[in-house]
């Protein structure tokens, strides 16, 4: 049984914060197809059009009728645990560094035989498992083999937590906590089990309802944080930039409107200032001192959550500008991916459908409310994946545009507005 | 289906040679096996330009294959194969070459298996060693071969109530001969405490069921006999030999090779019977792969194998002499030589000069050679019964 993690103690000044390493993140082509369905939090692998064989490791034509028309299909990861091992010894700096680590070789009833990290709470072999994949801090799918049932604090077993970026015991910047979804997206991290939750606050003369009660969480910190301002998000990286462990920025300025409804770029300037230049003004004060702490102990710097929009995908020409800046920030949130893969932290974007909140007002339901997609945030960062699309809006456009992006673009233009 | 091997008629195989191993070498890969050749060609007494045929094995010679080592070498050749098959390369280059020598399309065929070995590079070969390695195995842990033998092991052990003892007792013996064969790395007497008392490596193998990358190489030279006696070389006839490659893909794990599905041919082929066998030679990175080489080649039973080994001593002057040079447990793994080690050693005994313990009166030897863990198993199997010449 996973035994309960213990607050960290305080970080000793003295010792040289350790220098991140990887696990080996060298994948053949055909094998990122199983990151990328990781990177959706599902567990895929190929199947074969023709006779159906379900095969792993990835591979460039079906094992048994040498068909190349080979679709990747999610799987629901039941299988039983063949044989288990504990390594005391590994090639690698990543894992010697976390020694000792626990492997399975699991044949999953769709057939294949995988090698996976082993949950510590899996009975020995034989016995029943599910495996799901993660990205890891390579940023590579990983197969993970948890127990068939959900078992005591299985959240905190050290090599899932290696995984993950559990809020437990980590401390959270929420960059912009007044809105509907900032103020349950504190509560939620402090829930989960956040040290410290600094929130955020431009516009200090607005008082929304609600913003009071977060002050009084022994957790929260206010921290004044306005995202146009780049003096203002230097003297608070200065600040508090050292100890961030996860960064979710959650700053948005959305307005309505596509090109033709009004006149001049004032108001498309001001959604760029926020959630474009303002998402690249974080980055380039907050993000060094995050790199340098991927493997900063138990309670490591893991994790940037972005606040992007299922619009980021395809325009959505109602909210025509927005989308744009959403779409600008997408591409910004790829570069910085890249950045930080060297020291193992995960860059999360999400995706959201529409929120129900006065920018959506005139939209038709169904809309996702701030509650639930603060749950899903928590739950991303709990989770393995890195790209999440909350609610049923964000799900179907999705779906539309891995289908055919083309015909998601006609769709769109001809939406209620 | 009747796919009768024919058989090799007046081809032998001679001149066992080892190039003596080091744990760490500044040298390239083309220098082990230079020297390998260089030795085959002094102590066969055959001229560089009669040499005619060449089958290579190593992992460090990249970016070269056998190719470059032509020019490396300044050999003119009609005949010439590279076998990348790690610990069934001897067996295979065995087969090539006997077959290549028996039709006339070389006549003298040298046989070279080495590696050079920087401390860096077992890891750098891991990492890169197969695309499904790369892909499924190797960013799990990172434990190469360890991990995967640990499976196998752990799964052998319940599946047929092997105990460590079982295996250390293999272990035990194999340094028992080692510390007579005089290019043996390990030198000191091992305990069966000290076996079950080492540091774990992956559970359940211990440091002394891993065996130690190294530098060296091995050789080997197959012609036909009046060539060899010409040569005044003593030498073994072959008597049957088998290969197989992803045998029983169906197994969730690999508690067999693809000997089970070949060895009855190969004594058929032989026309004797596994108890007519003086000595072997089997492939034993792990001792669990010794254990499952001495079922599938027919010694004993599928799961039988811990009494046999409770019932067998395996040192060279006791029942069932096996792995008398050592093995690699304790000679060491100079990588693709590693799959020559075991065949060099029965080439030895079965022509009557061991470098260290000796066999009496071996007149018939089988050598095994097991190799590429791919991803969670091996895939070449191979074997080779050779008796000494008349």
């Amino acid at each position: 049984m996973t035994r309960p993690l213990v607050r960290p103690p305080r970080k000793n000044p003295i010792l040289r914060t350790r220098v991140p390493t990887l696990p080996p993140g060298g994948r053949s082509r055909v094998a990122l197809g199983l990151t990328a369905a990781a990177a959706r939090g599902r567990l895929e692998l190929q199947v074969c059009r023709d006779c159906r064989t379900v095969q792993y490791p990835p591979r460039e034509a079906c094992r048994v009728c040498l068909s190349q028309r080979l679709d990747w299909r999610q799987q629901d990861g039941a299988g039983e645990l063949v044989s288990d091992t504990t390594l005391h010894h590994s090639n690698e700096l990543f894992y010697r560094e976390r020694m000792p680590w626990r492997l399975g070789m699991i044949k999953l009833d769709c057939g294949p035989v995988i090698v996976a990290h082993l949950h510590g709470d899996c009975a020995p072999a034989p016995s029943r498992v599910r495996v799901r994949a993660h990205i890891d801090r390579a940023g590579q799918a990983a197969l993970l083999a948890i127990p068939e049932k959900d078992t005591p604090n299985m959240a905190d077993d050290r090599q899932l937590r290696e995984m993950t970026c559990d809020p437990k015991f980590r401390k959270v910047l929420v960059t912009d906590a007044k809105t509907a979804l900032g103020q349950t997206l504190v509560e939620a991290v402090v829930a989960a089990g956040a040290d410290l939750v600094w929130a955020g606050y431009a516009e200090h003369w607005k008082k929304p309802p609600g913003f009071e009660r977060l002050s009084k969480l022994p957790q929260v910190s206010l921290v004044p944080l306005d995202l146009t301002d780049s003096r203002a998000v230097k003297d608070l990286a200065g600040e508090i930039g050292g100890r961030v462990d996860i960064l979710i920025n959650t700053a948005d300025h959305h307005r309505n409107f596509g090109i033709a409804a009004r006149d001049g770029i004032e108001v498309a300037r001001a959604e760029m200032d926020t959630n474009y230049f303002g998402l690249l003004r974080l980055a380039q004060e907050f993000a060094p001192a995050m790199r340098v702490r991927g493997a900063d102990g138990q309670s490591s710097a893991v994790a940037w959550v972005n606040l992007l929009s299922v619009f980021a995908l395809s325009n959505f020409p109602p909210h025509g500008t927005y989308s744009a800046s959403k779409a600008a920030a997408l591409s910004l949130a790829q570069c910085l991916r890249a950045e930080f893969a060297p020291a193992g932290v995960r860059v999360i974007n999400v995706f959201p459908s529409p929120i129900d909140d006065e920018w959506n007002q005139a939209l038709p339901p169904p809309k996702i409310a701030p509650v639930r997609l603060a749950a899903d945030i928590v739950e991303a960062l709990r989770g393995g994946a890195e790209d999440v699309f909350p609610g049923d809006i964000a799900q179907d456009w999705l779906s539309r545009w891995r289908d055919n992006p083309k015909a998601l673009e006609r769709e769109l233009a001809v939406m209620p507005r | 289906m009747n796919n009768r091997r024919s058989a090799y008629d007046d081809v032998v195989v001679t001149t066992p040679v080892t190039v003596p191993y080091v744990r760490y070498s500044i040298r390239g890969a083309h220098w082990f096996l230079a020297g390998a050749l260089a030795e085959v060609l002094r102590r066969s007494g055959l001229g560089k330009d009669a040499l005619d045929g060449l089958c290579v094995s190593s992992f460090t010679l990249t970016p070269d294959t056998a190719v470059g080592l032509t020019q490396h070498l300044g050999l003119t050749l009609r005949w010439l194969d590279h076998i990348p098959m790690g610990g069934a390369c001897g067996i295979v280059a065995l087969r090539r070459a006997a077959r290549a020598v028996q039709s006339g399309d070389a006549t003298a065929v040298a046989c070279i298996a080495g590696d050079t070995n920087h401390p860096d590079s077992f890891r750098q070969n891991l990492g890169t060693f197969s695309q499904f390695a790369r892909d499924a195995s190797y960013p799990y842990g990172s434990g190469g071969p360890n991990a995967s033998f640990a499976f196998l092991t752990s799964y052998y052990m319940r599946t047929y109530g092997a105990k460590a003892e079982d295996f250390g007792k293999l272990c035990v013996a194999q340094r028992s001969n080692a510390l007579k064969f005089p290019y043996a790395l390990m030198k000191k007497p091992l305990s069966l405490d000290e076996y079950l008392t080492a540091r774990p490596i992956a559970d359940p193998l211990r440091l002394y069921d891993c065996v130690m990358p190294c530098a060296g190489a091995e050789a080997f030279l197959v012609l036909r006999r009046e060539e060899a006696e010409k040569l005044g070389l003593s030498y073994a006839r072959i008597l049957a030999t088998i290969e197989r490659h992803n045998a029983y893909p169906d197994d969730p794990i690999q508690y067999r090779g693809g000997w089970a599905l070949d060895s009855d041919e190969m004594y058929a082929q032989a026309e004797i019977g596994p108890t007519d066998i003086d000595v072997v030679a089997a492939y034993d990175d792990y001792p669990v792969i010794n254990v499952m080489q001495i079922e599938d080649l027919g010694f004993c039973k599928k799961g039988e194998g811990p009494d046999f080994v409770r019932r067998h001593s395996f040192t060279a002057d006791g029942s069932f002499p096996f792995n008398t040079s050592g093995g690699q447990l304790s000679v060491g793994q100079a990588g693709a030589a590693g799959g020559f080690l075991g065949l060099v050693e029965i080439i030895r005994q079965v022509t009557g000069q061991p470098l260290g313990a000796v066999v009496a009166e071996a007149r018939l030897g089988l050598a095994s050679g097991f190799g590429m863990i791919n991803y969670d198993r091996g895939l070449c199997s191979g074997a080779a019964i050779l008796a000494a010449g008349q």
